[in-house]
């Protein structure tokens, strides 16, 4: 049973990261901010699949389905901030929304 | 029972009086002036009935445990000795005149004044009281929050500062206490297993001396920033200068007495070498005390900033006489916890007086007061000679033993608070030139004191009267307490007396104790 | 009789504590009938009870009213002891000050605060009979400090003046300055007997302490520091002067009769302390001989009729000490006690003028008074001849030269003493008749309002025989046998013997004083009455106007104390009146503000800084973990 090496798909779940991170760090719009950290969630779901099957472990498994579950529930609450955030300054823009500064 | 009763009043008391403002906007002081009243009547019933310990026994008279936190080893221990039996009293005699004293001056939120002023009575109450140092921690506590509203609601002009100030200063020390109290549960927990905060059990714990040192240190943080001395009094102008006139009654009155009563039985007990060591320091910063606070209460003209400054001077001479560890210092330490607490007391509510009238702390302001309201000139002039120790006043027996005391531990720091007394006359008199004798600048009405002003007045004076012509009661009742405090230091106290009894066998014959009339003593 | 003994103080008490609280419900005879009445019953006692003394002779009287307190042997009481020392002193307080309070009510009658004058009197009274009466000193203690309060209420009696409340504290204060003296005498006293009961610790000390022993020199220089503030002597002496801004009687009464002898009182009652510590008796002495110098010279040159009389107190009070200096105790004594006559007499003849001439003090608007107010005249005269100690008529001759006599004759007199008594008797006799002369004749200068009435004289009168009588009952030997005073004293007392050699010619010191009090008699005659002009021409040059100038200021040690303590302390004290300690705080709170605005600035509030930050953070926490 073997398919592609681990080594790529690592490679490619490293990528996908750094994409995701890359692009919360730049995007201003709170939307593709929330769509980057789910590429980073899913980017690290990938290396726990990765691991578990190279391992031979239910274990990476059961951590995507964590993953995924806290994912759900982390876009619905983002959603429902970005849509307050949206009501109270008409704008999705991240940098906008700085109230909390010292 | 009584003791927790006596708490359970206070607290209970301070719900009542808040919740009653709905009902009726007086009720709040009548419910308050009760609960006070009810448990000085049970303090002054326990003094007349208890036996005074005799000496050598124990001198615990009244004692209440109940288990609370049993795993931790936390005990609600609640027990009554002289000493806490007359700090009792002096807290519940100033807290019925705190009630009267803000009769008229407290006209907002007054359930929640009340409220707060039944619960710092009631945490002082507690501190006097309680023999177990997580509850001791616990009563610290209770006193400081409500104190900080006192300040912080109804106080002058710069209340919030000062307020936080206080706060700051109390909690800093009082979370150092905090970890001195952990330090001393666990070291005497791993010594003999039983991790308890009994005061009793703890008593025996022996320490290194190293340990002993940082422990007293925490300990020595919480008292000697509320007592206050000098490095560390700066909290207590503000608090006491901008808190309500209550608010300074109970300040200068009572919570500076919880760290001269935590020296006495806590720090002397607990830790008896490291509290030798640190002795000619502790004596060195009272005397500094008594110079420094003398020097800053003349050059004030903020007449309560003053007596504030008056306190840190007179605050000295406790912790001068309480590390000299000999009877007479003790007895003059306690008798000044007392006199001052009533002495200072009655300053600020002369100032708290002045205030309602003129609207003014500023002495610049005042004068010509002795021929506008001769009650109130005489009732200051009795304080103020209190306050510089003239004989046949409770300060002065204070004052006397106190400094007896110390020169037997320390010739010169014993001049030097000695020289206090005439500094001490020098802001005393200028109180009685600048606000009573001298010309008034500008022309105020003021009216003289009122009937219930006068119920104050009286029994302060006749107070201070007794406590300087006949201090005998109280001296008798705290002698029990003060031999079990000194136990650790009773090595070199007993050969100390043998010397003097050596020197002078007549003296106890020509001044026998029950000889009245004429006798005749041979030359 | 005396089992009453209590009463002697304690109807002063009562009557001030009554007068306190209820004096301006009472009409003013009311109040008069209770200040007087409360001394007056108090002088009855007094003599019943001396006459008892003189009859039995008992060594003392006992009693304990109640015990003060006891801590762990510390035993004071309220308790009273009476010998010979004490009853004179309570007689000169009682009925002296009986006399001064008839007095008073003439005085004061005019004044709004009539009661309070009383109240204060009268716990003066009895703080001071409570001083001479204690059977230890802590109980003297409680008296001293009383009466120094009254001494504060009353020089400051006229409040409404600022210069009269300055005055009433200066005295307050200077005084207590020799209190911590006397109370630090007192913490030794207690350490080595561990009593302060005086006559234990007279009858011990010699047992404890060798003569010359050091605890005992400290002990008497600490009690003399206590005696010197109290009695205005150097280099305490400045409060007494300016004490005379209180009304006439209160300087009668405390600044001259009594309040200030108690210094006197304290040294004789501690005599044995001051025979085994030669050197701090020593120290009595030249405090005694140099203080009545320098005061004799200040009194000169006043213009103020009362200043003068303060001026001689002091130097008076100076003989006196200078008598318990060489050992004469009982001559000390008895000078105090003439003293309080005549110098009452001239203070109360000093208030009826100042009371006739519309309160006016200055001497130079006096003048002419002889013939206006003759009781006054002759009364002050029979006084200014007492001070001046003339010979053989006056007490105060035999009282002064008994001193000066011992203070040259006596086992630890000295030629110097003997000198500068008599250079101070030839000035005391100068100055007094200065103010005779100045006061009573040359030209009437202001008009006499009310001339004294009978409640004013009648205690003139009574004083002056006193002052002229009291002195027969101790005459000197070489006249007649009269020793009634030495001999009331011998009990207490230790008596003095005079130098073998010397006594022979005692008589030629005798004429010796009496030459030198009459030749200051004649000078002040010469200069003020027969030929102003010539003094006048000596205090032109300017060298006489600045000696002029300093011994008015009275030496100079006002200035010289306020430039030394009192500016500098004052200066301090308002340096820091905002707290240089209060300040660290400050500061800590200041630094922590600071930090809290330097690490604010990282919380931009933009999210994506706080992405970045947490990039960082975690890139440096791998690399670090990578590298370990």
């Amino acid at each position: 049973m073997s398919g592609a090496p681990m080594e790529a798909a690592l490679l490619l779940a490293g990528v996908l990261f750094i994409l995701g991170l890359i692009s919360v760090l730049i995007r201003r719009n709170i939307i593709f901010m929330l769509i980057s950290v789910e590429i980073m969630l899913n980017a690290a779901g990938l290396a726990f699949i990765v691991a578990g099957s190279r391992w031979v472990q239910p274990d990476g498994q059961v951590m995507f389905i964590f993953i995924l579950t806290m994912a759900a529930a982390e876009v619905s609450v983002g959603l429902a901030l970005i849509l307050q955030i949206y009501h109270q300054l008409k704008t999705l823009d991240s940098d906008a929304a700085s109230f909390m500064k010292g | 029972m009584i003791l927790l009763w006596m708490i359970v009043i206070l607290m209970a008391g301070g719900l009542l009086a808040w919740l009653s403002k709905k009902w009726h906007p007086e009720l709040p002081r009548w419910i308050a002036l009760f609960a006070v009243l009810a448990d000085f009547i049970l303090a002054v019933y326990l003094w007349l009935t208890l036996p005074a310990a005799t000496l050598g026994a124990s001198p615990w008279l009244l004692q209440l445990e109940i288990p609370w936190i049993p795993q931790w080893g936390v005990n609600f221990i609640l027990a009554l000795d002289g000493l806490s039996l007359l700090m009792l009293l002096l807290t519940f005699f100033l807290g019925i005149l705190c009630v009267l004293v803000s009769w008229r001056e407290i006209q907002t939120k007054s359930g929640f004044f009340h409220f707060n002023l039944m619960w710092v009575l009631a945490g002082i109450t507690g501190v006097f009281l309680t023999l177990d140092l997580f509850l001791f921690y616990f009563f610290w506590e209770v006193m400081l929050i409500p104190m900080y509203f006192l300040i912080g609601i109804w106080g002058h002009a710069n209340r919030t500062y000062a307020a936080f100030k206080f706060f700051l200063f109390t909690q800093a020390s009082g979370l150092l206490m905090l970890l001195a109290i952990l330090g001393l549960y666990f070291i005497h927990g791993s010594q003999t297993g039983t991790y308890t905060f009994n005061y009793f059990e703890l008593l025996g714990t022996t320490l290194a001396p190293e340990a002993a040192r940082l422990l007293m240190a925490g300990f020595l943080a919480a008292f000697l920033v509320k007592l206050p001395v000098v490095p560390f009094h700066s909290w207590l102008p503000d608090a006491h200068s901008e808190a309500p006139t209550a608010g300074s009654v109970v300040l200068a009155g009572l919570l500076l007495k919880t760290g001269a009563y935590g020296l006495l039985r806590f720090v002397l007990p607990l830790f008896p070498t490291a509290a030798v060591e640190f002795a000619p320091w502790a004596m060195l910063l009272g005397a500094v005390g008594i110079i420094y606070g003398a020097v800053m209460a003349y050059s004030q003209t903020d007449l309560k900033r003053l007596a504030a400054y008056t306190s840190v001077s007179h605050m000295g001479f406790v912790i001068l006489g309480v590390f000299a560890f000999n009877v007479w210092a003790l007895q003059g330490v306690v008798m000044q916890m007392i006199a001052h607490g009533l002495s200072t007391g009655a300053l600020f509510i002369v100032a708290g007086l002045l205030y309602e009238r003129l609207h003014t702390r500023d002495m610049g302001q005042m004068g010509g007061f002795w021929a506008k309201a001769p009650k109130l000139g005489v009732f200051a002039m009795v304080f103020v000679m209190a306050s510089l120790g003239l004989p046949g006043l409770g300060n002065f027996i204070a004052e006397f033993l106190t400094l007896v005391g110390s020169w037997q531990a320390n010739n010169w720091l014993t001049v030097i608070a000695t020289i206090g007394i005439v500094l001490a006359t020098a802001y005393s008199l200028r109180i009685m030139q600048k606000v009573f004798f001298e010309p008034a600048p500008t022309d105020h009405p003021l009216p003289d004191l009122s009937a219930r002003e006068m119920l104050i007045a009286v029994p302060m004076i006749a107070l201070i009267l007794w406590l300087g012509l006949y201090p005998q009661p109280v001296l008798d009742t705290v002698q029990p307490s003060i031999n079990q405090q000194l136990q650790a230091y009773q090595e070199p106290e007993v050969k100390e007396k043998v010397a003097v009894v050596e020197a002078v066998p007549k003296a106890e014959l020509s001044i026998g104790k029950d000889k009245r009339g004429k006798t005749k003593v041979p030359l | 009789m005396e089992n009453y003994i209590w009463l002697i103080p304690a109807l002063p008490f009562l009557g001030s504590l009554l007068l306190i609280l209820f004096g301006t419900r009472l009409s003013r005879a009311g109040v008069a009938i209770l200040g007087v009445g409360s001394v007056g019953i108090s002088a009855l006692i007094t003599i019943l009870l001396g006459l008892q003394y003189l009859a039995e002779k008992p060594a003392f009287y006992h009693q304990e009213v109640w015990q003060w307190f006891n801590v762990a042997g510390f035993s004071p009481s309220i308790a009273f002891h009476l010998d010979a020392l004490s009853i004179v002193f309570i007689f000169v307080i009682t009925f002296v000050g009986f006399l001064i309070h008839l007095y008073s009510t003439a005085y004061m009658a005019e004044d709004m605060d009539f009661s309070r004058f009383f109240a204060c009197m009268n716990l003066f009274v009895g703080s001071m009979l409570l001083l001479v009466m204690a059977d230890n000193l802590l109980l003297l203690y409680f008296g001293w400090e009383g009466v120094g309060l009254c001494s504060y209420l009353l020089i400051g009696f006229w409040y409404k003046d600022p210069a009269n409340g300055y005055a009433a504290r200066k005295a307050f204060i200077i005084t207590r300055v020799g209190d911590v003296a006397m109370a630090i005498g007192l913490f030794i006293l207690f350490q080595t007997f561990g009593t302060l009961h005086i006559q234990t610790i007279l009858s011990q000390a010699p047992e404890v302490w060798s003569v010359g022993a050091q605890a005992a020199v400290l002990v008497g220089l600490l009690l003399l520091g206590g005696a010197v503030g109290k009695s205005g002597q150097l280099p305490l002496q400045t409060w007494l002067p300016d004490a005379m801004a209180g009304p006439t009687p209160v300087s009668a009464l405390i600044h001259a009769a009594t309040m200030v002898t108690a210094g006197v009182y304290l040294i004789a009652r501690m005599y044995v302390i001051f025979d085994l510590a030669p050197v701090a008796q020593m120290a009595v002495a030249v405090i005694g001989a140099v203080t009545l110098l320098l005061a004799g010279f200040s009194a000169l040159t006043q213009y103020d009729l009362k200043r003068v009389l303060a001026y001689s107190t002091i130097s008076q009070i100076g003989y006196m000490f200078l008598a318990l200096g060489v050992g004469a105790w009982s001559a000390g004594i008895f000078h105090f006690m003439i003293h309080a006559f005549f110098k009452a007499l001239l203070f109360l003849c000093a208030g009826a003028i100042i009371l006739a001439l519309h309160h006016e003090q200055d001497m130079r608007q006096m003048g002419g008074l002889r013939k206006s107010m003759p009781v006054v005249f002759w009364t002050f005269l029979i006084g200014a001849a007492s001070l001046a100690a003339l010979p053989l008529i006056t007490a105060g001759f035999y009282s002064k030269d008994q001193i000066l006599w011992y203070a040259l004759a006596g086992p630890q007199g000295s030629i110097w003493l003997y000198l500068a008594g008599l250079v101070g008797a030839f000035i005391t006799s100068v100055y007094t008749f200065r103010m005779v002369f100045m006061t009573f004749y040359g030209e009437p200068k202001t008009h006499v309002a009310h001339p004294p009435g009978k409640i004013i004289t009648i205690p003139l009168v009574i004083l002056a025989i006193l002052s002229l009588v009291g002195g027969f009952i101790e005459l000197p030997h070489n006249f007649a046998h009269v020793a009634l005073f030495s001999g009331l004293m011998a009990p207490v007392l230790p008596g003095i013997t005079a130098n073998e050699l010397l006594a022979a010619n005692e008589w030629l010191f005798q004429v010796l004083a009496a030459v030198v009090s009459l030749g200051g008699v004649f000078v002040a005659y010469l200069f003020y009455q027969k030929s102003p002009a010539l003094l006048a021409s000596i205090e032109r040059s300017s060298f006489a106007m600045a000696l002029h100038r300093f011994w008015f200021s009275g030496w100079g040690f006002d200035a010289l104390y306020d430039a030394l303590i009192v500016r500098p302390y004052v200066f301090l004290a308002n340096l820091n009146k905002r707290d240089i300690i209060d300040s660290f705080y400050t500061g800590l709170a200041r630094t922590a503000e600071g930090f809290h605005v330097m690490i604010s600035q990282t919380q931009s509030g933009v999210l994506r800084n706080y992405v970045a930050g947490v990039v960082v953070g975690a890139i440096m926490i791998l690399t670090i973990s990578l590298l370990l």
